[in-house]
């Protein structure tokens, strides 16, 4: 069975129908209730594009790391890291396309992980203010 | 899994007629939100159906859950790893040891898993098994060429003095990069496993969100390698 979104009319007063949208049942495959936010995937041919800017992303950085740079070298680095990580999370992981609510979910513990080992990093002497 | 329709109340379904209707029904007690485009494409694509009250599927929701979590163990790792990495006060410390054209190319052939196993995922939603097979054996391959590349790696480093017990660098070293290499391998057997049961009819189109969630435990591990390579191996 599946289910296939369609808009309906108008919301009853009884509050049983969600405003605008409502879901029919169906012989189908088997999908999951639309997620709120949620946009369809891209195509084969998209995720192959962003799979060889990941690639070439990965040649710049280590490029970078022939290069010797010093401090500019380390700054861009972290920001090619920064990149290619929002573009694994955002096309191959579909948090892009998904519900906001796992995205919110995933910046929560990132968010938490990052400022708590910052934090300690500094309590630690490693970063010199 | 079928949703429990529940009618609008006032509507033909609500008298028990939906398909003779046609009239739309909402889902147990939730409706799905999106709209103008956003699900039709959407909804096909995806697998397990059943109403909660977030509005999405629980089980995709634990797993970004605890990935969440997982960002805490590996930040702890990484953040041990950058504290202790200039302290040895002994033996050769993994920098002085590593080889950057060989890692660089582990890490692009775990990038290109990453592909694999989305191109997989895109199969099942398609209704396309064998090609899910095939893309999910060439994750789990992808994912051994990298396990293989970093048991090579350990094994040079331990040839070349520096074990685990060497220093406080060489061990943090490697307890990142084991974790790490344990998830890889947890992630082949997951894979392996999914291919033997697609083999064996157990994950049919409808269950494409196993491969989904599979797949957000191997993207995930993906970007942790991300952030591994660059901090570890290139920042000087």
């Amino acid at each position: 069975m599946s289910t296939s979104a369609t808009t309906a009319s108008d919301t009853t007063a009884s509050g049983t129908t969600a405003s605008g949208t409502t879901a029919t049942t169906e012989e189908h495959h088997g999908a999951v209730p639309d997620e709120p936010g949620a946009h369809a995937h891209p195509s084969d041919g998209v995720y192959i594009i962003v799979a060889l800017v990941l690639g070439g992303l990965t040649a710049v950085e280590v490029g970078l790391y022939y290069l010797k740079g010093g401090t500019a070298n380390t700054v861009g680095l972290l920001i090619l890291m920064a990149i290619k990580f929002v573009i694994v999370a955002g096309f191959f992981m579909h948090l892009r396309f998904d519900s906001k609510l796992f995205r919110r979910l995933f910046a929560m513990g990132l968010g938490m992980a990052t400022f708590v080992y910052i934090a300690m990093l500094f309590i630690m002497g490693i970063f010199k203010v | 899994m079928t949703e429990v329709a529940v009618p609008p109340t006032g509507s033909p379904a609500a008298t028990g007629s939906p398909a003779a209707t046609g009239s739309p029904a909402v889902t147990g007690g939730h409706a799905p939100t999106s709209a103008g485009g956003h699900g039709a494409g959407h909804n096909g694509a995806h697998g397990l159906s059943h109403a909660t009250s977030t509005g999405v599927s629980n089980e995709k929701m634990a797993m970004w859950a605890f990935l969440g979590s997982e960002c805490l163990l590996f930040g702890a790792l990484i953040s041990t790893y950058i504290l202790y990495r200039h302290r040895a006060v002994s033996g050769p410390t993994p920098r002085k040891l590593y080889d950057i054209p060989f890692t660089s190319v582990s890490s692009f052939v775990l990038l290109m898993s990453s592909l694999s196993m989305v191109l997989a995922l895109a199969a099942i939603q398609r209704g396309d098994l064998r090609r899910l097979r095939v893309w999910l054996v060439t994750t789990a391959m992808l994912g051994a060429t990298f396990i293989s590349g970093q048991i090579y790696e350990f094994t040079t480093f331990v040839h070349e003095g520096m074990s685990i017990k060497t220093n406080v660098t060489s061990g943090a070293f490697f307890v990142l990069t084991g974790f790490h290499g344990v998830h890889v391998t947890l992630g082949i057997i997951m894979l392996l496993s999914l291919t033997g049961m697609s083999l064996r009819g157990k994950i049919p189109q409808e269950k494409s969100e196993v491969i989904e969630i599979a797949g957000l435990y191997w993207h995930f591990v993906d970007i942790v390698w991300v952030i591994i390579f660059t901090v570890v191996y290139l920042i000087p």
